[in-house]
């Protein structure tokens, strides 16, 4: 089952990109900053859409891996990632980008990761897809795509054209 | 994605998958290395030991760095201060320590194979830290490390193991991972010093001449001379040796190409590698010190996802 089509999604990155420009005009003192693996091929879609209203240089993006701040190593082994932090987040306001907030465990972890790197003076959190009723600890997205508002027993799959081809998200049978 | 082991007692048991998810696992704790907080709170529930039955210093500061840097609880065991001394077994001792809720082992032996009998007995992972004259599993992932983050690429290196070939783990261990990542691998040193079954059994080169082993290779990897392991004389001075065999600045420059110079410590200054090579443009010896603890890191992290919770 499709859940945003192919010709939902573009729109849906112009609105969060423009979300995030009305509420950070000028991206001043702020930095953009997708979590690997999956939520980098937002950020990157988003991050171009901004390139097309702000100048290069005042759109700073970087990569953050999570995998070493999760809590359940012990329980599944994760890969790895690059992180790609190359400025300070020190008194930035940061805005974390991820494809679909589900358990609200991986943004837990991304806090504590981006804490490593310096104090930002705040976090926003931005996701494609708000799994809102599946949430077990209370963290909540300031911009989202689309809210899921039922407990449903599907996968939420992103599909990325430069990764799966397609451009779409979908619901898989568990 | 995990390792094919539960235990890491050498490469010679690692698939090339291992090695590969290892070294790609490291990349990103160099980077974690890099940080203003250099600390990551991945084996907070992790309490390790580290059991050293031979000095160290290099390697047992590494590996309580790796730990430490990961979060994990470590405790220390040297056996001189220990209960080792009053004649208890290494089961035993291991046993005991294990009941105090251990989760993983870390070990140094002068048996070759000692890490290899204790995980026919015990149930948590070991990490061998060197046994003996077999393995130093983690010396050659931090070499084939810092050769790759140096050179680019592993795949088609000619890299040639210089020195006491015969008493080293870490030759033995490198020629393992060497092989199986797909460079080309000669050793070379005195014959005394190199074991003569090593060609037909591991199909790398010999080269009793060093001038032209290093006229060969693109990385010198040169060895200590293992004074504590010979029991008789295999050369006949150590002066005589540094002239024959020494890695000195004259015979780099004879060479018409920059090599890499490696060695896993600690040197002997002025036997096999003399002061201005080790200080020199072309070694690389301190960034494989560096690389040890982000390499360690990566392997403490891919083992305890065998652990229980």
């Amino acid at each position: 089952m499709i859940l945003i089509s192919e010709q939902q999604l573009p729109s849906i990155i112009k609105r969060l990109s423009h979300q995030i420009l009305e509420t950070h005009p000028g991206l001043d003192n702020t930095v953009i900053i997708g979590l690997q693996p999956r939520g980098v091929f937002l950020s990157d879609r988003i991050v171009a859409a901004l390139h097309q209203e702000l100048p290069a240089d005042q759109v700073v993006y970087g990569k953050l891996d999570i995998t070493f701040y999760r809590d359940d190593i012990r329980r599944e082994l994760h890969v790895a990632t690059q992180t790609d932090l190359p400025f300070s987040i020190e008194g930035k306001t940061v805005i974390l980008i991820d494809d679909v907030l589900f358990t609200g465990r991986t943004i837990r972890a991304a806090l504590d990761a981006l804490m490593s790197f310096g104090r930002p003076s705040k976090v926003k959190l931005c996701v494609l897809v708000d799994r809102k009723p599946s949430r077990e600890l209370p963290i909540q997205p300031d911009f989202s795509g689309k809210e899921m508002d039922t407990l449903t027993p599907f996968k939420v799959k992103v599909r990325w054209k430069e990764n799966d081809g397609v451009d779409d998200v979908i619901l898989l049978d568990q | 994605m995990a390792l094919s082991t539960k235990h890491l007692l050498g490469i010679k048991d690692l698939q090339t998958e291992d090695i590969q998810l290892i070294l790609s696992t490291a990349t990103q704790f160099k980077e974690v290395l890099q940080r203003p907080v250099k600390k990551v709170p991945t084996l907070r529930d992790v309490t390790i030991v580290n059991l050293f039955y031979e000095n160290s210093t290099r390697t047992r500061i590494s590996f309580e760095l790796a730990e430490k840097r990961l979060s994990a609880d470590v405790v220390n065991f040297t056996v001189s201060s220990s209960s080792a001394a009053k004649g208890e077994t290494l089961l035993d001792t291991v046993n005991n320590i294990l009941s105090m809720k251990v989760d993983m082992v870390v070990m140094r032996h002068s048996a070759s194979g000692a890490p290899h009998y204790l995980s026919k007995h015990i149930d948590a992972p070991i990490i061998n830290a060197g046994d003996g004259i077999n393995e130093h599993p983690t010396q050659a992932l931090l070499d084939a490390f810092s050769m790759q983050e140096q050179l680019g690429k592993i795949e088609g290196l000619k890299v040639a193991i210089i020195g006491d070939i015969m008493h080293s783990r870490v030759a033995l261990s490198n020629i393992y991972l060497l092989k199986k990542m797909g460079a080309e691998v000669m050793v070379s040193g005195p014959p005394t010093l190199i074991p003569t079954y090593l060609q037909e059994a591991l199909g790398i080169q010999v080269e009793y001449n060093i001038d032209k082993a290093l006229a060969w290779c693109d990385v010198a990897n040169v060895l200590r001379i293992q004074l504590e392991r010979q029991n008789q004389p295999l050369f006949s001075s150590l002066r005589e040796y540094n002239l024959a065999y020494g890695i000195s600045k004259a015979r780099l420059q004879k060479l018409n190409k920059e090599i890499v110079i490696m060695h896993p410590g600690p040197i002997n200054r002025g036997v096999e590698m003399d002061s201005d090579v080790a200080d020199g443009q072309q070694s690389i010896i301190l960034d494989q010190v560096e690389n040890g603890v982000a390499v360690r890191m990566a392997c403490l992290y891919l083992l305890t996802g065998r652990t229980n919770p």
